[in-house]
């Protein structure tokens, strides 16, 4: 028998205990065991970014972190953006605005990974929007769309929507 | 791909996973950061039969300063190297390198102590270690030892460490006040492994003369590289006056074996260029942090 | 409606993480597959012993090209040609091996982890045969890589118009070079993905397929299992996750994961990682070009000779990539005299499909660097040698003198070159570039402008087609045979429909991609849906319409050409009141039980329609970059970049704006980064993104996009494609720009990718041949 641990994880706010092998990797128990399958895997080795997901507010590679790892610990995945009555958040609704996605693969993990920037930054430059996700891949967009979007968000940041 | 079957173990102390370390050893391998580890696990590259997590032990995430040095936990991460004001204070160079280390989203994870021990020759903080002339603090059942940064890396992804060993902090001497550094690479992406990188550490005298000098390159042999007959180019003289020199010294002595799509003469010149323009800006932040 | 820059409805779920794509499909019980592959290039199948596997922890079967033998028949050529030599692969190879990653055997498992560790215990005995990793080894080998093929030649083909060895011979000048141009792999985010479920209860087997073409896969599938094709239903989802090519091919998994399904009586799904991705599905294989060009004091083209190979990886059932950058080559510019000769070689890697630009940028690239280099020849300015030679406007419909892939005389329908050039020349303020270049050059460094103009053929047949439905709900339904990958079908068909149809976007659902839904369908690839389904949904709305104006004309005892349809409701032109949608629908729909039709009520208002163009259209494109390159480190730096595009007539120019800027990152991204490396025998290099990079948002610049619209004669919406636009010219622009950069040296660029290391050593080479030579070097001091 392989082994086995059992582990209790929190999840976009839902605490949930699985039983799941040790070598499981978080997004695979993210996709499985709580159905947040916005989470994608796009190269099981961490440079593509698709994973992304927020481990106490901080960006990680769900496919580089075991599940077991994320025990105790906060993790926010993209299903938890949008505002309660389902329609999009502020980011969210500039990437549809400015066209910044397309296949769709690749957005949950940046948009994780915005969120954790605009947390911190309230107004960042092109420059450090840029270089927040140099760790993310996309083959569709050519990425410019996309700056404009967080661009758009980092403009009117704190004024009234 | 997935990684193969393992026992996983998450100790709370140091002395559990020294324990751990003790009795498994030949079969385990140790998880920090996991950047390194993962994609070796997730590609079926290693498949150790034990995963030892040190990611829950306190201590392995301190820090102190004691006596002009500065003590960092194994598992500092690298992003807390580019943000903590007291890194930034002491080891400047750590702050400048921490950049270079992969993507935002790596440096949430990845650890001080865990790029060590990986030893990846074209990572930055083995070369950055070296430059600095950190210890790296080493423990297991049977005590502890200290080693010299420089006597850490023995070859290509290997160290020092015995089986049942564990980093436990890596000790930096504080800059002092006359010092300046910089580290450069140049990669495929910026993030990316380096093809070819180099850190200088400069201690100018009183008068701006060079006092002392430490240029290490990356990526271009199994381990760091340092480079004494660039250093000896610059001792005693105005840096400005030897860069010529310092990136002649640097292309005659290195030779580094080519990679696929990196030719090992690109990587000997480009590592030279690399090495002095690091002089160059390490002279000038002396300079600044003496003015 | 058409035109308009409409945000796309696909996104609100996408954004929240509620796509669907196919590991994201709820299959209770489904079983994971995992392959055992091939770690050698080229190698004997001796014994494959699979008892260790078998005993391993949730393994539910292990499968060999034996035990698959019902399914397991030689795969039909994709594109016969009559020059083609096909090689033809199975599901499992009985035989041997041709590259590494073949699939050798398949296990099924209780999930993924599990069916990798069995993976790991099936024991293949091998015979390893000499492999190839270049054409040029393969056509030394010694050994076939397919039976009865000694010399691994898949195909010769030439085609040629007017006499260019006359022209070679008497021309002014004539010029010789040889191009050297490598592109990749798709690296769709999303790898390849099939699930299935056999439906005993409808003897029909329900597959879910990240492909670009379902009604192949479902062909395909039925020649395979040898049982009619409507025992098949095909879906595309309607979210996968980029195709570019490589999902537009058959693959061994696909084929299999049905089979398997009935066999185990339990849905079974095949997700392809990254690490498979590299190995296995198709790539662009590297191309090398021996072009010679004649041509005058003026610069202008008498004629040009383009002799290539063009490496097909192990398998080759069609000749799409080479017979496309072939006819790529001559462009936008009047050459009386061509001679375009390709030989395709079998080589021990994966096989060769197209991706993103399918054989264009080469093409475009020969003929960019070639008029570059008669501007260099002749002292002239490379714009001013294009413009001496561009097709005018007035020009067309221009033949070519060639036969395109599509198997038609390369004609080009519409476009205005000259224009083009002009306005990206003017975007950029070229004379102003010019003079910054000369200043940065006094100042040392090394900046470079580099022009690419491109034409690409897009909205190929055979055909593609549309359904159009009015709902009893009110709602009107457009079906689609071809599914997207990214492209936004749900919004611009939505778009194409409520202009002939008369509702508003919102109220119309866009349905993509299920060979039950909808019966003939050749697939998205090519940049050709728009140019077809567009105008199959144009004419299929419109009949809908029409039905609809006949029966609400019946309801509202009018005539037809009086009614107008307006908010929902159908009524007469000027009048308040009305019938409701669903009512009209209501009533040709459904009717009511066993009673009579009103007089002139149409019965059901649905329309099909297909739209076969008779020949490819032409999209242009031009670019225009400036560039900085550091001869220390041979890194590039883009500084300023206009690229202008003409695809016809544009339906969503917010989303033809994203379709350019990703063309031009993964054009980009072969121009400085992206390059698969192999040893000489075949053994893949480069297997992960550690060691491949693709650029992110941090290496992007910015990039300042134009559009000209030249609608296109060939369908009556005047439209083309775009979604390959963007890469045309980019490697071209690239590797002028960097030359025109690195001029000072005398550096001459014929390759494809140029990276820091390729770049670092160009220019040691020119600095120790200027020392050796004696002469005075350039004034290089620092950075």
């Amino acid at each position: 028998m392989n082994p086995v641990v059992v582990v209790t994880l929190e999840v976009n706010g839902t605490r949930q205990q699985v039983e799941i092998e040790p070598r499981t990797l978080l997004a695979d128990v993210l996709r499985e065991k709580f159905s947040a399958k916005g989470t994608h895997l796009g190269c099981e080795h961490g440079v593509c970014g698709a994973c992304t997901v927020l481990l106490d507010g901080e960006p990680v590679r769900s496919c580089l972190t075991l599940a077991a790892q994320a025990a105790g610990h906060r993790v926010e995945t993209v299903e938890s953006l949008a505002e309660p009555d389902g329609s999009l958040n502020e980011l969210q609704g500039a990437f549809q605005k400015h066209h910044g996605l397309q296949c769709g693969f690749c957005t949950p993990g940046i948009l994780m990974s915005l969120t954790a920037l605009f947390r911190t930054t309230q107004h960042p430059s092109e420059d450090q929007i840029r270089e927040f996700i140099q760790g993310h891949i996309c083959r569709c967009t050519g990425y410019q769309q996309m700056i404009e979007a967080a661009l758009d968000v980092s403009e009117h940041a704190g004024s009234a929507r | 791909m997935k990684p193969s079957v393992f026992e996983y173990h998450s100790p709370e102390t140091t002395e559990e996973a020294l324990g751990l370390l003790g009795e498994l050893g030949a079969d385990a391998k140790v998880l920090a950061g996991g950047q390194s580890l993962m994609p070796l696990l997730n590609l079926r590259l290693t498949a150790p039969g034990h995963l030892i997590d040190i990611n829950r032990i306190p201590e392995l995430r301190e820090s102190a300063r004691m006596n002009g040095t500065l003590r960092l936990g194994a598992t500092t991460r690298h992003q807390d190297l580019g943000r903590r004001a007291d890194i930034a204070d002491c080891c400047p160079l750590l702050r400048e390198a921490a950049v270079y280390i992969g993507h935002p989203q790596i440096r949430t994870r990845g650890t001080l102590g865990g790029s060590l021990a990986h030893a990846d020759p074209s990572a930055e903080l083995p070369a950055v270690a070296v430059a600095l002339d950190a210890t790296v603090v080493v423990r297991s059942v049977r005590g502890e030892r200290r080693v010299s940064a420089a006597d850490f890396f023995t070859y290509h992804l290997t160290t020092d460490l015995d089986e049942d060993e564990l980093v436990v902090a890596v000790d930096f001497p504080v800059a002092g006040p006359r010092q300046g550094s910089a580290f450069g690479e140049v990669a495929a992406r910026f993030g990316d492994f380096a093809m070819v990188g180099a850190a200088a550490v400069i201690r100018l005298g009183e008068d701006g003369k060079v006092e002392d000098a430490r240029i290490v390159c990356s990526s271009v042999a199994g381990t760091p590289k340092r480079v004494p007959e660039a250093e000896d180019v610059l001792r005693g003289q105005e840096a400005a006056a030897v860069l010529g020199e310092v990136e002649g010294a640097v292309a005659r002595t290195l030779d580094p074996a080519p990679q696929p799509k990196v030719s090992a003469g690109y990587k000997r010149r480009t590592a030279a260029v690399l090495a002095r323009r690091a002089v160059e800006s390490a002279c000038q932040s002396a300079l600044r942090r003496m003015s | 409606m058409i035109g308009e820059p409409l945000v796309r409805r696909e996104d609100l779920r996408l954004l929240r993480g509620l796509g669907q794509y196919v590991d994201d499909i709820d299959l209770p019980g489904v079983a994971h597959l995992a392959v055992v592959r091939s770690p050698h290039p080229h190698a004997r199948i001796l014994a494959i012993r699979t008892e260790e596997a078998n005993r391993m922890p949730g393994v539910l079967g292990v499968y060999t090209a034996a035990d698959i033998e019902p399914i397991n028949g030689r795969w039909p050529v994709h594109l016969p040609h009559k020059g083609l030599r096909a090689a033809v692969e199975r599901i499992l190879p009985t035989d041997k091996t041709r590259y590494v990653g073949e699939a050798v055997a398949f296990v099924v498992a209780e999930s993924r982890y599990l069916a990798e560790d069995a993976c790991a215990q099936v024991e293949v005995e091998y015979e390893p045969l000499p492999g190839a990793g270049t054409w040029q080894i393969a056509l030394n080998l010694g050994e076939a890589i397919h039976e009865g093929n000694p010399d691994n030649v898949a195909a010769h083909v030439t085609q040629t118009t007017g006499d260019v060895e006359a022209a070679l011979r008497s021309a002014p000048h004539v010029l010789h070079e040889t191009y050297r141009i490598r592109r990749g792999g798709g690296h769709s985010m999303e790898g390849r993905a099939t699930a299935a479920r056999y439906d005993a209860s409808l003897d029909t087997y329900v597959v879910w397929d990240a492909t670009q073409t379902p009604h192949g896969a479902r062909r395909f599938l039925a020649t395979c299992y040898g049982i009619p094709e409507e025992r098949f239903r095909v879906i595309a989802p309607p979210d996968v996750g980029g195709g570019f090519g490589p999902k537009g091919q058959r693959y061994p998994e696909e084929m299999a994961v049905p089979w398997l399904s009935k066999q185990l009586g339990r849905p079974v799904k095949f997700i392809e990682d990254r690490y498979e991705h590299f190995l296995t599905s198709c790539m662009e294989h590297p191309q090398e070009h021996v072009v010679d060009v004649a041509f005058d004091d003026d610069g202008v083209l008498l004629g040009l000779k383009d002799v290539f190979v063009s490496d097909m990886g192990a398998y080759g059932t069609s000749l799409i990539v080479p017979t496309i950058a072939g006819c790529t080559v001559p462009g936008p510019y009047r050459i009386p005299n061509l001679h375009i000769e390709f030989t395709a070689v079998f080589t021990n890697k994966v096989p060769q499909s197209a991706v993103r630009g399918a054989g264009r940028p080469q093409g475009v690239y020969v003929m960019d660097r070639t008029i570059d280099r008669i501007a260099d020849y002749l002292g002239l300015d490379p714009a001013e040698v294009r413009f001496r030679n561009l097709i005018q406007a007035d020009q067309f419909p221009y033949p070519v003198g060639l036969t395109f892939r599509d198997g038609s005389p390369l004609t080009y329908d519409s476009g205005d070159f000259p224009e083009l050039l002009q306005k990206g020349l003017d975007l950029i303020d070229y004379p102003a570039q010019r003079k910054l270049q000369a200043e940065r050059r006094a100042a040392g460094a090394y900046r470079g402008i580099g022009i690419s103009v491109g034409l690409e053929g897009v909205g190929l047949g055979p055909f593609e087609g549309a359904t159009v439905r009015l709902e009893t709900t009110g709602r009107a339904t457009v079906v689609l045979g071809a599914p997207p990958q990214g492209q936004g079908f749900q919004t611009t068909y939505a778009q194409i429909c409520a202009e002939f149809l008369g509702l508003d976007v919102d109220q119309i659902d866009v349905v993509t991609g299920d060979t039950s839904l909808i019966p003939y369908g050749t697939g998205t690839f090519a940049s050709r849906v728009m140019a077809n389904a567009g105008p199959a949904l144009a004419t299929a709305a419109s009949e809908v319409k029409t039905k609809l104006l006949e029966s609400a004309a019946s309801l509202l005892e009018a005539a037809p050409e009086d009614l107008e349809v307006s908010e929902g409701q159908v009524r007469v032109r000027g009048m308040q009141q009305g019938v409701s949608l669903a009512e009209v629908a209501q009533a040709s729909n459904v009717g009511r039980p066993g009673m009579s039709m009103a007089k002139d009520m149409v019965p059901g208002l649905t329309a099909s329609a297909y739209f076969n163009p008779e020949r490819a259209g032409y999209s242009s494109s031009v670019q225009v970059c400036v560039v900085e390159v550091d001869p220390e480190t041979g890194e590039v730096e883009i500084v300023d970049w206009a690229v202008g595009h003409d695809c016809g007539r544009i339906v969503n120019p917010l989303l033809v704006e994203g379709q350019v800027l990703g063309g031009i990152a993964h054009g980009l991204s072969n121009a400085l980064y992206e390059e698969a490396l192999y040893a000489d025998d075949g053994t893949p290099l480069t297997v992960s993104y550690l060691d491949y990079p693709i650029p992110s948002a941090r290496e992007m610049p910015w990039i300042k996009l134009y559009n000209q619209e030249t609608p296109s004669p060939l369908n009556p919406l005047g439209v083309k494609g775009a979604g390959e636009a963007g890469t045309l010219g980019v490697p071209a622009v690239i590797a002028a720009a960097v030359e025109d950069a690195l001029r000072p040296f005398g550096i001459q660029i014929r390759d494809c990718p140029l990276s820091p290391g390729f770049i670092g050593d160009l220019v040691d080479e020119a600095r120790t041949r200027a020392a050796a030579d004696d002469d005075r070097g350039p004034d290089d001091q620092g950075s």
